[in-house]
């Protein structure tokens, strides 16, 4: 196996609120290799969106280690290792969409000739491309999120962090932003990390499903799909697609129990 | 309580700087005083000089309280010299125009929100007058007024009275409006009639901007006041004694009707915002 | 009494003809409020004349309009002259600087969670003060001319735009600098190209308070000293000659002038902040 992307060895990350600490994360071991796509699934307050900021160096681990293309995250940061999705797609409105695909570009320096050309390449990689004139509040949800995704993409980061990127958006959109995620994953080769609290989601995208539970957030199971690389969306009626989903809700189930 | 140590740095370096200022400013005036009489001066001999001049450009903050001491404290409240006496007179008809404005602001609210006529009509006018610089007609009021008999607090209440009138109009017909679709659809499914819509639901909703409206509508009465105490002739309330003051170079008054103005101000706009918290309170709408 | 009868007539058929607007379906096109809203400005002119007219009101007490506009035509390069000196010297230079140093202050003690929470209270109160208060100690410091008058507008315009200034900067939320952390931008470039743009519509905010302050600030500090021109040292003297036609002139002056500040202002900030959301709900 080629070296990993992502290695967390007794990752743990402490808060200190005003009533006692807080163990966001504690004892998280995990490696990611290059070209997986690793959903992160669990309650809310299991660490996993934490998880993923630590990874994005936009928090701190308090103990272990973690490293990023080998190097410490805020070193892979300034490398541009990853582009990051948020939750909400926070396109800037008095941008139009290629004007907000070309703000990471501005900000890194890229010169102009290029950004253009990766605009339009990146637009055209979540088919946008008729809509690079259009300001963001002309558009439906779905299509500014896939905006935000071309953002991440454009400056060509190996590894996309994805934090709940879809949950705001309704069952259909969600389905079919799904399907082309998919596919972009195998046009591009990256890396995905990706946080999700819906299972059906997790098991249709990913090839290792991280199931995470709270106080203190840690991971309870690690699951590597057997489903193959190309997923039409009936797989999701299949039994092993089945079988996969009913293992991440037996872990959801056991890491709750304990916990209360 | 963050905020306390902050705020009181941030005073504490405007004392510092009001004093540098001082000496800065006034050190002229010694440095001649002391060329004309062929005295040398150290540095600490200018500095004391700064402070303690008695038509200083600047006075220091410690002359202006000493004045304050002086002219509040010191003076009996009904004489002509107390600052009291002064404040009570631009306080009185500060309120006086603010009762007014208020009231004939709300009940224009209230008409510009029942009446489609009234709304096309007198809105566009009522947002207009808030861009235009209505204080300029202060002087031409008092004058007015006084030509036709009427003097005394009226012609200031008038003015602060129609300064104070159109941030409530506005203010007022917003929140109004404030209630969404869907509460109004909730009325009329209880088949309520306009007087229930309105004492239940309008009212109630509209609290939070009228208080904002009446916080600005305070300060510009008392600004009004003030601007209507300037025309000559005027001899009580604290606008009078700013114009005094500049008449005869006495700074150390006009800075002491200042800070009494800006006490006032202060104290004005206080008072509004605790009865907002008292009512909201009340309401169970404090945010 | 012909000029009350008429007048009277008149108000009763722009009433009548207002209420047929307002309740037909013309009072949704902006045509049919631009009508009504004229209409009512229209009698209220000539409610004002007939009044005056009929009732043989003394033009010191109240000139009617008629008078007013022939003392505005006549007195042109009077109103000019005042209007330079008060509105574009004055008013404007002092608006200038006063906006550009609150907007400068901000961005500077932006950095300072300190700073801005000591400065905020503070300049909250002082945006609440009667500051216009200062004008005859300004006066006296920088000279009668248009100098002092700018002085007094930059400090009365200054607390109201920063305030507003830092609120502005306050505004984005944790998402958008995460962001903007995640591309690794420095804070110039997070300031440039994220906050200073989100913050424009509570810039503009604060810049159009500033508008209306400005020009109260310069016409009321001519009332404390000026050269022998100017809209508020016109409206001083005139008063004193009981001349009230030219004293409404000069009103009629500080409105439109004051209005078309406002509006130019509006129009630029319609321009820049296109994106807001209370900007798209107009258009």
């Amino acid at each position: 196996m080629s070296a990993p992307v992502i290695e967390a060895r007794r990752l743990g990350l402490t808060f200190h609120a005003a009533d006692g600490p807080v163990h966001a994360l504690k004892d998280v071991d995990l490696t990611i290799g290059p070209g997986e796509f690793v959903s992160f699934i669990g309650p809310s307050g299991c660490g996993k969106t934490t998880f993923l900021r630590c990874v994005a160096a936009l928090e701190q681990p308090t103990e272990g280690t973690l490293s990023v293309n080998g190097v410490p995250p805020d070193e892979a940061r300034r490398r541009r290792a990853y582009g990051y999705v948020f939750q909400a797609a926070g396109l800037y409105p008095w941008r139009t969409i290629a004007g907000n695909v070309r703000l990471p570009l501005e900000i890194m320096g890229f010169p102009r000739a290029e950004r253009a050309e990766r605009v339009r390449r990146v637009l055209e990689l979540v088919e946008l491309q008729g809509f690079a004139s259009k300001f963001p509040w002309q558009l439906s949800g779905g299509m500014q999120q896939r905006a935000s995704i071309a953002r991440a993409l454009a400056f060509d980061a190996e590894i996309l962090l994805m934090d709940e990127p879809f949950g705001a958006l309704d069952e259909i959109v969600r389905d079919r932003l799904n399907e082309e995620l998919l596919k972009l994953w195998a046009r591009t080769g990256k890396t995905i990390g990706f946080v999700t609290h819906s299972i059906p989601e997790a098991v249709y995208l990913s090839t290792k499903i991280v199931v995470m539970s709270p106080r203190p957030g840690r991971i309870t199971d690690v699951i590597d799909s057997p489903l193959p690389r190309e997923r039409p969306l009936e797989i999701r009626d299949s039994p092993e697609f089945i079988a996969i989903a009913h293992r991440v809700r037996e872990g959801l189930r056991a890491g709750h129990g304990d916990a209360v | 309580m963050r905020h306390v140590l902050p705020v009181l740095a941030v005073v504490a370096a405007i004392i510092v700087a009001w004093y540098g200022a001082a000496a800065w400013m006034n050190s002229q005036w010694t440095l001649d005083q002391a060329a004309r009489e062929g005295r040398e001066l150290t540095i600490v001999d200018i500095v004391n000089d700064t402070m303690v001049q008695e038509r200083p450009k600047l006075p220091a903050p410690h002359q202006v309280g000493a004045e304050l001491w002086k002219t509040v404290v010191a003076t009996r409240p009904g004489s002509k010299r107390s600052l009291l006496w002064h404040g009570w007179v631009t306080l009185s008809a500060t309120a006086a125009g603010f009762g007014i404005g208020t009231v004939a602001g709300l009940l224009l609210a209230v008409g510009i929100v029942h009446s489609r006529a009234m709304d096309l009509s007198v809105m566009p006018w009522a947002v207009a007058s808030q861009t235009i610089p209505v204080l300029a007609i202060a002087p031409m009021v008092i004058v007015v007024l006084n030509s036709v008999g009427v003097s005394g607090l009226l012609p200031k209440a008038v003015i602060a009275g129609w300064l104070s009138f159109f941030p409530v109009v506005v203010g007022m017909v917003k929140g109004l409006r404030a209630p969404e679709p869907m509460q109004l659809d909730q009325m009329a499914t209880w088949n309520a009639s306009r007087g229930q819509l309105f004492w239940k639901l309008r009212l109630p909703a509209s609290m939070p901007w009228l208080f904002a409206s009446l916080k600005v509508a305070v300060a510009a009465a008392l600004v009004g006041t003030i601007v209507g105490e300037l025309p000559a002739g005027a001899t009580s309330g604290l606008g009078a004694r700013l114009l005094s003051g500049s008449y005869y170079g006495q700074t150390v008054q006009i800075w002491a009707a200042l800070v009494a103005a800006a006490v006032l101000a202060a104290g004005l706009v206080a008072l509004v915002a605790a009865t907002e918290r008292l009512v909201l309170g009340r309401m169970g709408m404090r945010r | 009494m012909s000029w009350l009868l008429a007048a009277a007539v008149v108000w009763a058929g722009c009433t009548w003809a207002a209420l047929r607007i307002a309740r037909g379906p013309l009072s949704r096109r902006r045509a049919g409020q631009v009508a009504v809203a004229a209409l009512f400005g229209a009698t209220v002119l000539v409610l004002w004349e007939g009044v005056v007219r009929g009732l043989a009101v003394s033009p010191v007490i109240l000139p009617p309009p008629s008078a007013i506009a022939a003392t505005f035509a006549g007195a042109l390069p009077v109103l000019w002259g005042d209007f330079v000196q008060t509105i574009l010297k004055g008013a404007l230079s002092g608006w200038a600087i006063g906006c550009g140093a609150a907007v400068a202050t901000a961005i500077a003690i932006d950095r300072s969670d300190f700073l801005k929470r000591g400065l905020l209270p503070v300049g909250s109160f002082m945006a609440a003060l009667p500051i216009v208060g200062v004008a005859p100690i300004l006066v006296m410091w920088f000279g009668f001319d248009w100098q002092s008058k700018a002085a007094v507008v930059v400090v009365m315009v200054y607390f109201p735009v920063l305030v507003n200034a830092v609120a502005g900067l306050g505004q984005t939320d944790r998402l958008a600098c995460d962001q903007m952390a995640t591309w690794g931008a420095s804070w110039a470039q997070g300031l440039w190209k994220l906050r200073l743009p989100a913050a424009l519509p509570f810039i503009f905010n604060g810049l159009k308070i500033a508008s209306t302050l400005a020009l109260i600030g310069a016409i009321v500090a001519e009332f404390f000293g000026s050269p022998t021109r100017g809209m508020g040292f016109r409206i001083s003297t005139e008063v004193g000659r009981l001349a009230l036609d030219m004293v409404w002139a000069e009103i009629w002056v500080a409105a439109l002038a004051g209005s078309g500040f406002y509006g130019a202002l509006a129009l630029i900030e319609r321009a820049l902040t296109f994106w807001h959301p209370a900007q798209r709900a107009r258009g």
